[in-house]
């Protein structure tokens, strides 16, 4: 699995830490999202793909192998 | 199809405090959209279902401007029939790129790590709130002793509002909220409460604080207007949704015993719990307000430009579609994925502040208070049927025991 984001478009609204803090963190600044890791091991897949359906400005994107 | 739709807003008695009305609920039940007239007889839509809601407010072709929106209550229309445009730093009635500058303003000071580094100041309001309770002896209010001043007092240390100014911006925000208000009512109350907030931040331009209203003067990009309408924003917001969903909550765990029960066997289950209360007991009244920016086909509904839509949360927190036994409270439901902060570029800045000065409040009162119960008969309890947010007026509760 591969996770991208798009910080433009970012609402910084912080769903991404709260549901998958291993995947995701917030800029200190504007609290823009930071990906922690591009590709996450198995186990948080579904933690992934939750951060994307939680994301209120759909900005994550996973694509599987 | 034609009574059902004379109003856009729908606030028929409810017949469960939890429940919306039993009319939004057999509109809800029928279609997911339906058309809907406006006060002033504008024609637009009111939207039920989840996905529906979820779509349009991620949609860029819906706007929150102001000056689209024609007014859902009778008594706050306006002679033009539309409203006039958002003053500068209401960004909550503003659209990107607009609303993007203001909200970037704020949104460093709202992140996860930053609202988890608030939880022990939090804690320690949340346990002198309970102390002054416990000192005070059963029985006792639990909005104005509990509900209200907890997330007033964060909100006003965060933002650095004396808190023992909370009588002029509480006044002035039941004005707002009440939905029986005038124009006029409403004009003064704002006028009351942003006099107070300009003398404000005139004063701590002059001597600055530590704290999010003097960080926002220092950085020198808002002017005394756009800064005023901000902290009234961030005030009032702050206070008056979470207060009401302390409230609300509590009540409907008091009336949930095995929901309650549940909770007090395993507090660990306080995350999801809070992500539940918000789905199932909703502050929203009317719904969240939105203006085609152009024609818009939608689940087979032609939306032409300009039309209004009313995405009624409440109504899609609780779509079947969406959630299985959408009408129960169960607090180990998974994946919840409810809509009571919004979703899209307006979903509510401070959500990860209301979800920790939740976790902590029903927490600390549940353990606080072993066998807490309602004082008086749960359908005595009087609700905020009158206000803009839903909840309750008072909660009377006692107790006998108490936990240290």
């Amino acid at each position: 699995m591969k996770v991208s984001v798009d910080r433009e478009r970012c609402c910084s609204s912080g769903m991404c830490v709260l549901t998958a803090p291993a995947l995701f963190d917030q800029d200190e600044e504007d609290g823009r999202v930071i990906l922690l890791e591009a590709e996450p091991p198995e186990e948080l897949h579904s933690a992934a793909r939750k951060a994307v359906s939680f994301c209120p400005c759909q900005v994550i994107t996973v694509t599987d192998d | 199809m034609t009574e059902t739709l004379s109003s856009a807003i729908t606030l028929s008695p409810r017949t469960c405090p939890f429940d919306p009305p039993p009319e939004l609920i057999e509109q809800a039940e029928a279609r997911a959209i339906t058309p809907v007239r406006f006060p002033d007889g504008h024609m637009g839509w009111l939207i039920t279902g989840y996905h529906l809601v979820r779509a349009v407010l991620a949609d860029p072709r819906f706007s929150a401007r102001q000056e689209l929106r024609h007014a859902p209550i009778e008594h706050r229309m306006v002679e033009k029939g539309l409203l006039p445009p958002a003053e500068p730093g209401m960004f909550l009635r503003m659209d990107p790129p607009e609303h993007t500058r203001y909200r970037r303003l704020l949104t460093g000071q709202f992140t996860v790590r930053h609202m988890n580094r608030l939880i022990p100041r939090i804690e320690r309001i949340a346990a002198d709130r309970l102390d002054a309770i416990a000192e005070q002896g059963p029985p006792a209010d639990l909005v104005h002793e509990f509900a209200l001043p907890i997330p007033s007092l964060v909100i006003c240390e965060l933002l650095g509002v004396p808190y023992s100014d909370r009588e002029v911006f509480q006044r002035h925000t039941a004005t707002l909220l009440r939905l029986e208000s005038s124009l006029d009512e409403v004009n003064a109350a704002m006028a009351g409460i942003t006099g107070y907030l300009d003398e404000l931040v005139r004063s701590k331009a002059a001597s600055p604080g530590d704290d999010l209203l003097s960080g926002l003067i220092e950085t020198g990009e808002l002017d005394q207007g756009e800064l005023v309408r901000i902290a009234f924003l961030l005030l009032v917001a702050g206070h008056e949704t979470t207060a009401n969903m302390l409230a609300l909550g509590s009540f409907a765990l008091l009336t949930n015993p095995a929901q309650l029960a549940a909770l007090r066997e395993n507090p660990s289950q306080i995350e999801g719990a809070v992500e539940e209360m918000l789905r199932y007991a909703s502050i929203f009244q009317i719904g969240i307000q939105r203006a085609a920016l152009e024609d818009v086909d939608i689940d087979g509904h032609h939306i032409a430009k300009g039309e209004n839509v009313i995405l009624a949360v409440q109504a899609a927190n609780r779509d079947p579609e969406r959630f299985e036994h959408a009408d129960t409270l169960d607090i180990t439901r998974p994946n919840n994925g409810h809509l009571a902060f919004g979703h899209g570029v307006h979903q509510c800045l401070g959500q990860q502040l209301a979800r920790i000065e939740m976790r902590i409040g029903y927490r600390a009162l549940f353990e606080r208070f072993p066998d807490l119960r309602l004082a008086i008969p749960a359908d005595e309890v009087p609700m905020r049927s009158d206000m803009a947010i839903y909840g309750v007026h008072k909660l009377p509760v006692t107790w006998k025991e108490v936990k240290q």
